[in-house]
């Protein structure tokens, strides 16, 4: 077995023009995923070099220039407080792309963390799924919104409220890969020779949920950053000092009719960000999850 | 058969009672002092001391839930902390709005749904599936509010057809009342319909590979009465359940939909109550907003038997 791993772990390195023709391969069987890839990357890096786009301080008030509308100067408008709507967008995308990870990452490891011991402990798992059955039965927005109605408005508080509605999903998933898995013959083998549960675990049940939990997570990010969105301009989100792309929208609402473009721009990215995601999303199911991707 | 439908209704009443629970005990597992933040900045020390009390918040945790349980289940769901009302009344006073918007956007989004499945599985790879597919992952990106207002845009003040917002009761006319739902129930609606079209699609697929709908085409059946009648019949049990889970989408997005088109419904009374921070409105809507959602999917179990009489309880 020693022998043979070296070569399963480490594939022959490929040559630049297989490699090259291994792209066009993943291009051309996923090219929406592809397509949402670069535009998540062009995102994250308009996020990361905000302050060197042509931007100017996003709350920087200016009443004598108030909802100005889009042009050269103020190429997204100025706000009814004279801010540069532009820039407003441009780091508005650091929240959305923030709250989107942080509660992808803290709900997929919180909900793998109980579904892996749910799964294998019978007696929690009576419980711990009520529980989980009570969550998912509260629409996601609306206990979102029932936590931040409680807690002082910051973007720690969302981040939490958002991915406590999200993690009795990711439970629901690890523990019916668990439930399979655990009748696996390798599994069997791994208990008759000895292995101890939290070994078993981590070696034997761990590496096979990653898959579907990296999907997973991806479809949790384009959730989270909707409904950070929906909570912000609901006046349930982010602080309205934080210039994140629901607040901007918020704040637009009085004036739609007046200057549409305070909802538009802000509204456009947000849909963009949220179908990269998605599109993301669907190719690496396609490409992790044959099984499934046939049909859907 | 009696048995498990008996067995499914009384498995709802935990679900409901852990929501219940969950819903009640926010108030004592959020950190810091909710009496403080919902009292809000400019409270004085006894403005706090008024609401804990209201809320009970200065009596033992099983005390309090014993006496809010029993209340609830004799239909009080307790005082709103701004109006003074009782919360059963001010959601009873806008039940009307809601559930016409709900209703609207349901037939609206399975009568679009069903169809473009359908005819995605059918003309499967072909440019009008591959339109389906882009539909179902745009509707699913696209936040409701954005796309309300690019209706509204478009619809209501470019084209001028549609009001921009408000309600009018069905009792004020039908067209009236029809008008003035239209656009929320498309806005609503439209990742609703995503969500239906794309396991539509999926399971009329499978559907489609079975020997029977093979053997349906080669003794003669139109296409239509193969894909109706064989098909979709077959595919019913996977559509009905999506249906179902996807009310919680139809709730969460009542919420933002009535926000935007400045409907007086149940979802208005909750922004409200979310800007005054009234918890105990938000705890009702919460609760009923929940038993509603258990319940269609209780209806949805029991249904499956209707589309599928091999399925054994």
């Amino acid at each position: 077995m020693s022998a043979l791993a070296p070569s399963l772990v480490k594939p022959a390195r490929l040559s630049r023009s297989q490699a090259w023709a291994r792209s066009k391969e993943v291009v051309w069987r996923h090219p929406t995923a592809v397509i949402g890839g670069v535009v998540l990357v062009l995102l994250i890096a308009m996020a990361l070099l905000a302050p060197y786009l042509g931007t100017v301080d996003p709350q920087a008030i200016s009443p004598v220039r108030r909802l100005r509308k889009p042009s050269e100067t103020y190429w997204f408008g100025t706000d009814m407080l004279g801010r540069d709507v532009y820039s407003r967008v441009v780091f508005g995308a650091r929240i959305s792309l923030a709250v989107g990870l942080s509660v992808a990452i803290l709900a997929t490891t919180i909900g793998l963390a109980i579904g892996l011991i749910t799964g294998f402990v019978r007696w929690l798992d009576a419980v711990v799924m009520r529980v989980m059955d009570g969550l998912m039965s509260i629409p996601g927005v609306l206990l979102a919104i029932a936590l931040m109605a409680l807690t002082k408005a910051s973007l720690e508080n969302v981040i939490i409220a958002i991915t406590v509605t999200e993690v009795p999903r990711v439970v629901r998933l690890i523990r019916s890969l668990v439930l399979s898995l655990r009748e696996q013959a390798y599994v069997d083998a791994a208990i008759a020779s000895g292995t101890r549960t939290p070994l078993i675990l981590l070696r034997h049940i761990l590496p096979n949920t990653l898959a579907p939990l990296l999907v997973q997570g991806t479809y949790i990010c384009a959730s989270a950053m909707l409904t950070e969105a929906i909570l912000s301009f609901l006046g349930a989100g982010t602080p309205p000092n934080i210039p994140s792309w629901g607040n901007i929208m918020a704040e637009g609402r009085a004036l739609f009719q007046l200057a549409n473009y305070l909802i538009f721009f802000p509204g456009i990215f947000l849909s963009l960000a949220v179908l990269s995601v998605n599109l993301l999303g669907d190719g690496m199911r396609d490409a992790l999850d044959p099984r499934l991707a046939r049909n859907m | 058969m009696l048995g498990y439908t008996i067995r499914r209704r009384l498995a709802t009443i935990p679900v409901i009672g852990m929501v219940a629970l969950f819903v009640f005990s926010l108030l004592y597992l959020t950190p810091g002092d909710p009496a403080a933040v919902i009292a809000g900045d400019i409270a004085t020390v006894e403005d706090i001391e008024r609401i804990r009390q209201k809320l009970g918040l200065d009596q033992p945790f099983l005390t309090r839930f014993w006496v809010w349980a029993s209340a609830v289940l004799q239909g009080d769901l307790g005082i709103s902390i701004f109006t003074n009302l009782p919360v059963t009344q001010l959601i009873g006073q806008r039940v009307g709005p809601t559930l016409s918007l709900a209703l609207c956007t349901l037939i609206v989004a399975v009568a679009v749904a069903v169809p473009m499945g359908v005819i995605g599985a059918w003309q499967a790879g072909k440019l009008i599936d591959r339109l389906v597919m882009l539909f179902s992952v745009a509707g699913f990106s696209m936040p409701v509010f954005v796309l309300a207002y690019v209706l509204i845009y478009l619809f209501a003040i470019d084209l001028d057809w549609l009001p921009v917002q408000g309600y009018t009761p069905l009792r004020e006319g039908f067209w009236a009342w029809l008008r003035h739902l239209i656009l929320p129930s498309i806005a609503l609606g439209t990742i609703y319909i995503a969500l239906i079209a794309r396991i539509t699609r999926a399971a009329m697929l499978e559907v489609l590979a079975q020997d029977y709908v093979r053997t349906a085409h080669a003794k003669g059946l139109a296409p239509s009465a193969v894909l109706l009648g064989h098909a979709l019949k077959n595919a019913a049990v996977p559509i009905v359940t999506i249906i179902g889970i996807g009310i919680a989408l139809l709730i969460s997005g009542v919420v933002v939909t009535e926000s935007v088109f400045a409907i007086p419904g149940i979802g208005r009374l909750t922004v409200d109550a979310i800007l005054r921070r009234d918890y105990p409105i938000i705890q009702g809507v919460i609760l009923l907003f929940s038993t509603i959602y258990v319940l269609v999917n209780l209806a949805v179990d029991l249904s499956y038997r209707f589309f599928d009489p091999r399925i054994q309880y």
